[in-house]
């Protein structure tokens, strides 16, 4: 009895590995099931019940058009990437998923992904109607996505604060931005506030600060990545310094990494700026008053200065998986999705930008965030790398910055040297990998 | 053993209750029969425990030490039939402790250590005490004894995200309770960052591990006759004596299975750090079973990951074999 179980127990051990394993599945789409699809959706509004709030409506639409029963989940972006990956190795997945953009090239070279090739496009429409898809996979692949939210990052900042503390204008530059920060710091309110224990937050901001200071996180060929470049290190140490150096931001928000978090903070008036991707459909759920925010890009380098750019290219692609057991059924549904009027009623709801130029057409997508996201996303964003060790690139950084928050938030030295040391780590541990 | 002969073929003896019934009333062949379906029968009633044990444990077991042999990168995982062979690659990088995949696992192995020996320690320590003081019947016995048991029986998820809110620094009950109400601290400290976070995970394990303890320790003392105890005062033992000489001798079994099975538990704890912390713990708080798990999101190299979660098996295996030698032969000694 003893050995029986030590045994179970000692299985139990390898249940580790088995849950990350389980078995692989080879099988390409087909058209069994032609009634339902399982539709996996990425967390855009203010919680899970919000999203399948606004979602709902589009899906019964959808069944009445097609007689296609969806079966949606909403998935927090926490677990987004990991059931992902879990999907891709199981061959368990559903038929249709959002995935963030930036993932687009490493899942591409999984070959989880349906390619969208010219037969596909064909039942979808031109690829010209949307606006870009520079977002969708590696240069010289067909695309393993097409854009249903467009994004950019802005500057959220509380109009009643910076008139209380007698500023004029949102910053342009950094270093009026740390001032006008250190202003709003008082009596308990911070300037601004960041999501320092999320992951993919803080992967963001390394890459667009690192850009701001001439980095490149790969190599020429996008293989060999070089996160602790003297360019990288001081984007990240830029970011950090916010909490460590500027004290701009709450040490607290180094425990922030749900994605909801710091964005409330703004809502409800205890910071005064945030850096956040089109957020007004958040903020109004969270009871802020339109009048009461508005929104300016996040400030630039100088001229002359690094690369002029203050976002990615963000937003969330609709895929399919290749194990579909209804594949004509989820190209049916990516074509409804990226409709002009479910593009419109969409990304209204979430604050998000449509992806088909002809949505434009809707005065929604006239207000001051659209046009200043609209901008960024035009002319000061760069879409990060499509190679196949980007989202590795966003766990490894991401976690190293995670720490560094921690450790800036608990009063330890940030410096070049420090976070060098987290990059390098970060590059070591993605190069031993393989 | 004879072998079976052409006579007696063991078809018939096999098929019991229906046409070979007549056959097996036959004289010699019945005993034979008794016998083997006395010894078949428990194996029987095994076959679907068996069955279920190798789907759900084994089968997988074996894949994944297949897996720590292969270089299953991200190219392969959609189809990793097709993954190269990695050879021991997987296992020199889990173990190359200059390197830094293998001085994380190092520093996450240290961790967990740590912690199991802490956590089994005060865990065993708390719920055998309480056992022993609810050993005499008194009022309100019964209901104490269920109040003692509710962190067990409530669903992990449940408790530890419950925890998690009460440990956040701004709005957590537990720092509410700290520094607005006791005064005893003026800076609000950090329960889930920082070095802290390695006490707020063993905090909650032992709250949750305590209350196994009491349940079999508890049930382990039903066994022991009070008139033990009763010989023992009238040698004049005192309480410590009687709970030294007495108690724990006579509760050597159950606590040698039972720090066993935490031990194993605790080192293989998945859910209290991940609910407690989301999927990258803290260094300070970088127990294996998710640093295996978050390792293989930062290379997308499961067989490196596997590579691992068998190293570990063979870990507990060493330590349970080594543990079971040591603890029974002291049994014999005794």
């Amino acid at each position: 009895m003893r050995l029986g179980r030590f045994a179970s127990v000692v299985a139990l051990a390898a249940l580790t590995a088995a849950s990350i394993t389980a078995c692989g599945g080879g099988s390409s789409a087909n058209n069994s099931s032609p009634t339902t699809l399982t539709y996996w959706a990425s967390d855009q509004g203010t919680s899970i019940a919000n999203d399948q709030q606004v979602l709902a409506p589009a899906l019964a639409a959808f069944q009445k058009q097609t007689g296609i029963k969806v079966n949606m989940e909403v998935i927090p972006w926490s677990d987004l990437l990991n059931r992902i990956l879990a999907a891709a190795t199981s061959g368990q997945g559903p038929d249709v998923l959002n995935i963030g953009n930036t993932w687009s090239a490493s899942l591409q070279a999984t070959g989880a992904f349906l390619p969208f090739d010219s037969a596909t496009m064909s039942q979808i429409g031109d690829k010209s109607q949307f606006l870009s898809l520079s977002a969708t996979g590696a240069a010289g692949q067909d695309p393993v996505g097409l854009p249903i939210y467009a994004n950019a990052y802005g500057l959220y900042y509380n109009k009643k604060m910076f008139a209380a503390a007698g500023i004029a204008n949102p910053p342009t530059t950094w270093d009026e931005m740390i001032a006008d920060g250190q202003k709003l710091t008082t009596g308990g309110h911070y300037g601004l506030s960041v999501e320092g224990g999320s992951d993919s937050e803080n992967a963001h901001f390394a890459f667009i600060f690192g850009q701001q200071h001439g980095a490149s996180l790969f190599s020429k060929d996008g293989n060999t990545p070089q996160f602790d470049s003297p360019q990288e290190v001081a984007g990240v140490e830029q970011y950090i310094n916010l909490m460590a150096q500027n004290k701009i931001v709450n040490t607290s928000d180094a425990e922030y990494s749900n994605g909801t978090e710091a964005l409330q903070d703004f809502a409800s008036g205890k910071t005064a700026m945030v850096m956040w991707q089109g957020a007004d459909g958040s903020l109004k759920t969270d009871g802020m008053s339109p009048d009461d925010f508005g929104i300016a890009p996040i400030p630039l380098p100088a001229a002359g200065q690094g690369n002029q750019v203050n976002s990615m290219v963000a937003g969330i692609n609709i895929s399919i998986f290749k194990n579909t057991k209804n594949k004509d059924g989820a190209v049916k549904f990516v074509k409804f999705m990226t409709s002009t009027p479910i593009q419109q009623q969409l990304n209204a709801a979430y604050g998000s930008l449509p992806t088909v130029k002809a949505a434009y057409s809707d005065p929604a997508f006239q207000t001051p965030t659209d046009k200043v996201l609209e901008q960024v996303l035009g002319s000061t964003s760069a879409p990060l790398p499509q190679v196949a060790k980007e989202s590795q690139f966003e766990t490894a950084v991401g976690e190293q910055m995670k720490a560094l928050f921690a450790d800036a938030a608990s009063g330890k030295a940030i410096n070049d040297a420090t976070v060098k040391a987290a990059l390098t780590t970060a590059n070591q541990q993605m190069a031993a990998g393989g | 053993m004879a072998l079976a002969t052409p006579s007696t073929p063991r078809r018939t003896e096999l098929r019991p209750g229906t046409a070979g019934a007549p056959a097996l009333a036959k004289g010699p062949k019945t005993p034979r029969f008794r016998k083997l379906r006395k010894l078949g029968l428990p194996y029987l009633f095994l076959f679907p425990a068996v069955v279920l044990e190798l789907l759900i444990h084994l089968i997988p077991m074996v894949w994944g030490v297949y897996m720590s042999f292969l270089k299953l990168t991200q190219f392969y995982i959609a189809n990793w039939t097709e993954a190269p062979t990695a050879g021991f690659a997987n296992y020199k990088v889990s173990l190359d402790f200059g390197g830094p995949i293998g001085s994380a696992l190092l520093h996450s192995l240290w961790i967990t250590v740590e912690y199991t020996v802490l956590s089994v320690g005060l865990s065993w320590f708390i719920g055998t005490a309480a056992s022993i003081l609810m050993q005499r019947s008194f009022w309100g016995r019964n209901l104490i004894r269920t109040l003692f048991l509710i962190p067990y029986a409530l669903p992990v998820y449940a408790a530890v995200i419950i925890w998690s809110f009460m440990l956040q620094r701004d709005t957590g009950l537990v720092n509410h309770v700290i520094v607005d109400q006791l005064h005893l601290t003026s800076t609000r400290p950090f329960w889930l960052i920082g070095s802290n976070s390695f006490w707020s995970m063993l905090i909650v394990s032992v709250w949750r591990n305590w209350p196994f303890v009491f349940l079999c320790v508890t049930a382990g003392l039903q066994s022991i006759s009070l008139e033990m105890y009763e010989a023992a005062t009238l040698d004049g033992a005192s309480i410590g004596q009687q709970i030294r000489k007495v108690t724990m001798p006579l509760l050597r079994p159950v606590n040698q299975v039972l720090v066993l099975v935490l031990t194993l538990w605790t080192f293989n704890d998945f859910n209290t750090p991940y609910v407690l912390f989301g999927q990258s713990p803290p260094q300070q708080a970088d127990v294996i079973a998710i640093h295996i798990y978050q390792n293989s999101f930062v290379t997308w190299n499961f067989g490196i990951g596997s590579a691992m979660s068998v190293m570990l098996l063979l870990f507990l295996l060493v330590i349970t074999g080594v543990y079971l030698l040591i603890t029974n032969r002291r049994r014999q000694v005794a």
